[in-house]
């Protein structure tokens, strides 16, 4: 029961605060009895929402971790369904009265196992049950029959409940809709999915109110909206219950006596003192950016762990017996610490932890007080973290996160506009669970957040594509999976295409991922490979890079690459030291603006260093003395030669994605310069380009003048047009395909089937793109690359900023600004070269040969 | 990752000198034959064209599973057969099986495409032969149909023989190949071939290739001489077996 420990002795020290807003009376006395009995008293935020269940208002509850939030959100279903009472012998069974949707089942399950003990306790005639895609057929069976009274699960379900033809009667009882985390929920495709799924079960059951539960974010308002129903013209929103932040955390930055690598991302100079740290606290989690970054750390603390610490590691490709393995060991006490992805950053509870250490920048301000959250979760004494920059561009980025923190700024991704794609998934579930009318259905769709400035003609376009496929060659109208009867209702023609979406609901489109198994030869070298255990699983891109022989680290142990069976890949133990492949493919989060504006403004600013390490310190003397530095509303470029070829960097601190892009366009105006240029990469401060011409003489010569190479057109014709070929563009348009039904999931089982005979999405959209590039997929293509994968709407902003305030350092060699990245560029994959290029490259000497024939 | 990048705009541009840059020579079984980035075969003294698993109508195929492909594949697929046809000017044509994705392929094609193989069909001697795909020839496209076919050294069929046969030119495995280059993938159809024998990449516009280190393709090139001669934009690249990786 730590979770309840945890969420209750907070408020043993809760008792002398200020008055509550709402009056404890609200509280039925078998529950005052009970906080009673425990020594606790409720905390005014739990009063408010037990107020808003008794007016029968929405509510979004936005609190930090630590709160009982949980609690909050439960507290009236809890009073509500005790009042309520029991079925009376004979009469027919209640319908669902609460439903709790969470974006992990992980914490669906926790969180019923953790209602057990008011439950219990009080004796309360309340039922829990969980419904997840593990949950076995006859159970789903029975919770259709016998629904009980609280159901906990995941927006997936959701959808595939509302498309029963029976989800009337099944909600016909609803009270409550109680959405955890919808701060993570609502920034990706699959919050579009729940806003539809809920504005579906408005339309089923208008009776029921939602509870949202959120961690602060930087708009609580939009949030608030998003919780109810939208009408066009006016400001609808649920009411807005705040609890403000506990003691400040202490957050320092560790000020490493080693020497701060100019780039990297593995922190191992800071190694030995962050295991000091861990042994000096209770319980630690140490939260990186990346997998391999994860398994860089804990090997290293593990060849540091002379006392033998419990140090366990867990991350998303781990295999998932193992992670549950871990927590149960966190919960329990038995770890002193954990190396942790953003599988730990959701509101699981993990037992009394005291310290978090942040290996690496942290990328954003929210980020990272929602991560010092899981240290003490008691809301009252001070969280305790460090902060571990793993280079000296990271100092920086940790620096600002850390004002950041104090301040309390806020820096989470806006909610989003809705994917026409997850529209399209939706359009055909609604047509499974009955006939629809297109009128009523486009204005249930409208009063979904997401969608509340949907126009007709993209509804109408998603309906068509859901029929037929919506092309202009109306060739495919007698396959319609959804026809327009008579009396004007749409329905579903075949039942099959009732079991096809079942099968491929939901919005998650996981990296194809290779499970890794070990093998062995039975210590008789040639012999062939037996499988052995399976480790886990990464990621099929990863697998791409190794030849055979590589050595890399996975799940703490360095393991060689052997080969690959069908969708394993096969690996065998290395006796290497040290793993060949170190791989870092780039941290999943891009550095927020915010804190790139305030890297920006601590470089502009000497009189700041002195919070600086003094190595960063001289750095950036010395970046002052031979090139320029940043500022805060300019761009810094620098040309130099090196080798034999000639090298740009510009300095937007715009963050990665932002920056590939921007590499991309400046390689193509720079070969229309005739600059010849051979490539790029990108980091999440600066992009390097580099070519056969000399582009500081051509800027210094007045040849090209280099706010025309920055000029905000490159937005226009270059960015369409480079869009439209991207392998980016390609991995979004899977990804809507996939969702809209377009080509099925694959499903476990059927890998053998072979590629050769599955359609690849390449492929469509080359066609698509020659032949309709304004069909839907394609709209819902576009709209994704330039929200979520491309920043640009954020590199448009940097290009007008500095419009005019380009600042070019035309150099002899290498500035110290530029060598991190330069050292990146040795062991980085290189983006920007063209395919044919690179084909050339490896045909060149046949092409010699054949010359010569 | 980068399955078949190639142009799917139809191939018009008919320059013979560009012919001979776009194209690479092979020698086969002592044939000289050249290999078009679209996708073709060439043999020039016998003026024959050779193409592959066409696979027309793979889009309105899924159509009939309510998987709504656009259903574009058979033009832009006769749009590269035109090309070929246009910039080589061939006497004869080989269609090496596969053509039609079903045995109803040939119901479902848009008018407009039937009467483009038809114009195809009747220019030139036309052979479709047969593919486990399309067992029965069409029934009102033209041409003739055959099992295989063999024109000096060389054989024509459409599944390759059990471990090998010389002079044999084969389609049914989509061959693809896969080099890694300073840590990016680049995946393209290709020629597979060893000088001794070739499969052929297939053509259709919405079918996948399968790489040629792929146990499908075990015991047909055994030697040295293995390369997948993979379609860039505009060339073909040669590429070493060795220097090849597997998906």
């Amino acid at each position: 029961m730590a979770l309840v420990h945890i969420m209750f002795s907070a408020m043993l020290t809760q008792l002398a605060d200020k008055a509550p807003t709402a009056p404890a009376d609200l509280l039925p006395p078998a529950f005052a009895a009970w906080f009673a009995r425990r020594g606790w008293a409720p905390r005014p935020h739990q009063l408010e929402l037990l107020a808003k269940g008794n007016a029968r208002r929405s509510a979004l509850l936005i609190a930090p971790t630590g709160a009982g939030k949980t609690l909050a959100g439960f507290l009236p279903s809890l009073v509500a369904l005790a009042a309520r009472g029991k079925v009376p012998p004979g009469s027919a069974s209640r319908g669902i009265h609460t439903l709790y949707i969470s974006p992990l089942k992980a914490l669906a399950v926790d969180i019923a196992r953790n209602l057990d003990a008011p439950v219990a306790e009080m004796k309360l005639p309340v039922t829990v049950e969980t419904r997840t895609g593990d949950t076995p057929a006859h159970k789903r069976q029975r919770q259709k029959l016998k629904p009980p009274d609280i159901l906990l699960t995941t927006p997936e379900q959701l959808a595939l409940l509302i498309a029963q033809p029976d989800a009337e009667r099944f909600f016909s009882d609803l009270d409550t809709v109680i959405l955890d985390e919808l701060h993570a929920l609502v920034t990706s495709k699959r919050g579009d999915l729940l806003s539809l799924g809920l504005a579906r079960l408005r339309a089923i059951a208008p009776q029921h109110r939602a509870v949202g539960l959120s961690a602060t974010v930087s708009d609580p308002l939009a949030l608030a909206e998003w919780l109810v129903p939208q009408v066009a013209g006016c400001e609808v929103r649920a009411d807005l219950v705040t609890v403000a932040g506990g003691a400040k955390p202490e957050i320092r930055i560790l000020e490493s006596e080693e020497r701060i690598p100019w780039s990297g991302h593995s922190a191992r100079y800071a190694l030995p003192e962050v295991y000091a740290a861990i042994a000096a606290s209770r319980m630690a989690i140490v939260f990186v950016n990346t997998r391999s970054q994860a398994e860089l750390v804990f090997a290293e603390l593990w060849n540091l762990n002379e006392l033998g610490l419990p140090i366990a590691l867990h991350h998303g490709s781990l295999d998932a017996g193992q992670r549950r393995k871990v927590e149960a060991a966190m919960g329990a006490g038995r770890l002193r610490a954990v190396v942790a992805t953003s599988t730990l950053d959701l509101g699981i509870d993990w037992g009394d932890v005291d310290l978090v250490v942040h290996v690496g920048a942290p990328k954003g301000a929210s980020r990272l007080a929602q991560r010092i959250g899981r240290a003490n979760h008691r809301m009252d004494e001070p969280s305790q973290a460090i902060l571990v920059p793993a280079n000296r561009f990271e100092v920086l980025e940790c620096r600002s996160a850390l004002d950041a923190n104090y301040l309390g700024a806020q820096d989470t991704p806006p909610l989003r506009r809705g994917g026409l794609d997850v529209l399209a998934q939706h359009v055909l579930g609604r047509a499974v669970a009955g006939p629809f009318v297109a009128d009523a259905f486009f204005a249930e769709v409208r009063s979904a957040w997401p969608y509340r400035e949907l126009e007709r003609e993209a509804f109408e376009r998603t309906v068509e594509f859901v029929a037929n496929g919506g092309y202009a060659l109306r060739s495919y109208e007698r396959f319609a999976k959804i026809r327009q009867t008579v009396d004007g209702s749409y329905r579903l023609t075949h039942p099959r295409f009732a079991q096809q979406y079942r099968l491929n609901v939901g919005t998650i489109i996981e990296a194809p991922l290779l499970k890794v198994r070990l093998g062995g030869n039975r210590g008789r070298p040639g012999a062939p490979l037996r499988g052995g255990r399976v480790l886990g699983e990464v990621e099929e891109y990863f697998a791409e890079m190794l030849a055979p022989g590589d050595t890399f680290l996975f799940g703490g142990e360095v393991l060689r690459y052997e080969t690959i069976r069908e969708n394993e890949m096969l690996v065998t133990r290395a006796r290497d030291e040290a793993p060949k492949v170190p791989s870092y493919a780039g941290g999943k989060f891009p550095l927020s603006t915010y804190l790139a504006a305030g890297v920006r403004a601590m470089l502009a600013d000497p009189a700041e260093w002195h919070r600086l390490p003094a190595q960063v310190q001289e750095w950036l003397t010395l970046q002052k003395q031979v090139s320029a530095l940043p500022g805060r509303d300019n761009l810094l470029i620098e040309t130099f030669p090196r080798a034999d070829r000639f090298y740009m960097v510009a300095y937007p601190f715009e963050g990665r994605l932002a920056h590939q892009t921007l590499g991309m366009l400046l390689t193509r105006r720079l070969e229309r310069a005739r600059m010849r240029p051979l490539g790029f990469l990108a980091t999440d401060y600066c992009v390097a380009v580099w070519g056969l011409g000399d582009m500081g003489r051509l800027f210094s010569t007045g040849g090209l003048d280099p706010g025309a190479l920055f000029d905000p057109d490159m937005l226009g014709d270059d960015l369409e047009a480079w869009l439209d070929e991207t392998w980016l563009m390609k991995r979004s348009f899977r990804a809507c395909a996939l969702i809209a039904g377009l080509v099925e999931r694959r499903h476990p089982g059927q890998e053998k089937s072979g590629r050769q005979v599955t359609v690849s999405t390449d492929l469509v959209y080359d066609v698509l793109r020659s032949h309709e590039p304004d069909h839907i997929l394609m709209r819902a293509t576009r709209a994704d690359a330039a929200e979520g994968l491309l920043d640009v709407a954020r590199l448009g902003e940097m290009l007008a900023r500095v419009s005019g305030r380009i600042v070019h350092k035309r150099l002899e060699r290498i500035s110290p600004l530029a060598v991190p990245i330069m050292l990146e560029l040795g062991r980085e994959r290189v983006d920007g070269e063209s395919a044919d290029v690179l084909l050339s490259e490896v045909a060149d000497e046949l092409m010699r040969e054949a010359a010569g024939e | 990752m980068n399955e078949g990048g190639r142009s799917v705009q139809p191939d018009t541009d008919a320059e013979p000198a560009a012919v001979s840059a776009r194209c690479l020579g092979l020698r086969l079984a002592g044939v000289r034959v050249e290999l078009d980035p679209a996708g073709g075969l060439v043999w020039a003294e016998e003026k024959l064209l050779v193409v592959a698993d066409l696979h027309f109508e793979k889009g309105s195929a899924a159509a009939v599973r309510g998987l709504f492909l656009p259903p574009y594949d058979t033009g832009i697929t006769l749009g590269l057969i035109e090309g070929l046809v246009a910039r080589h000017k061939p006497e004869r044509v080989i269609a090496l099986g596969d053509s039609f994705h079903d045995r109803r392929a040939e119901e479902r094609l848009a008018p407009a495409d039937a009467v483009r193989i038809q114009r195809l069909t009747g220019a030139c001697d036309w052979t479709w032969i047969a593919g486990n795909h399309d067992p029965e020839p069409p029934r009102e496209l033209g041409g003739r149909s055959l099992s295989e076919l063999a024109i000096g050294p060389l054989v024509f069929r459409h599944a390759p023989a059990r471990g090998g046969c010389a002079g044999e030119v084969a389609g049914h495995l989509h061959p693809a190949a896969k080099v890694v280059v300073r840590g990016r993938s680049v995946r393209r159809r290709a020629f597979a071939s060893d000088g001794r024998q070739l499969v052929m990449p297939a053509l259709g516009a919405f079918t996948g290739g399968l790489n040629v280190l792929d146990p499908a393709f075990r015991g047909l090139f055994p030697g040295q001489a293995f390369h997948a001669w993979m379609l860039g934009e505009d060339r073909v690249h040669p590429v070493r077996g060795a220097d090849l990786r597997g998906d």
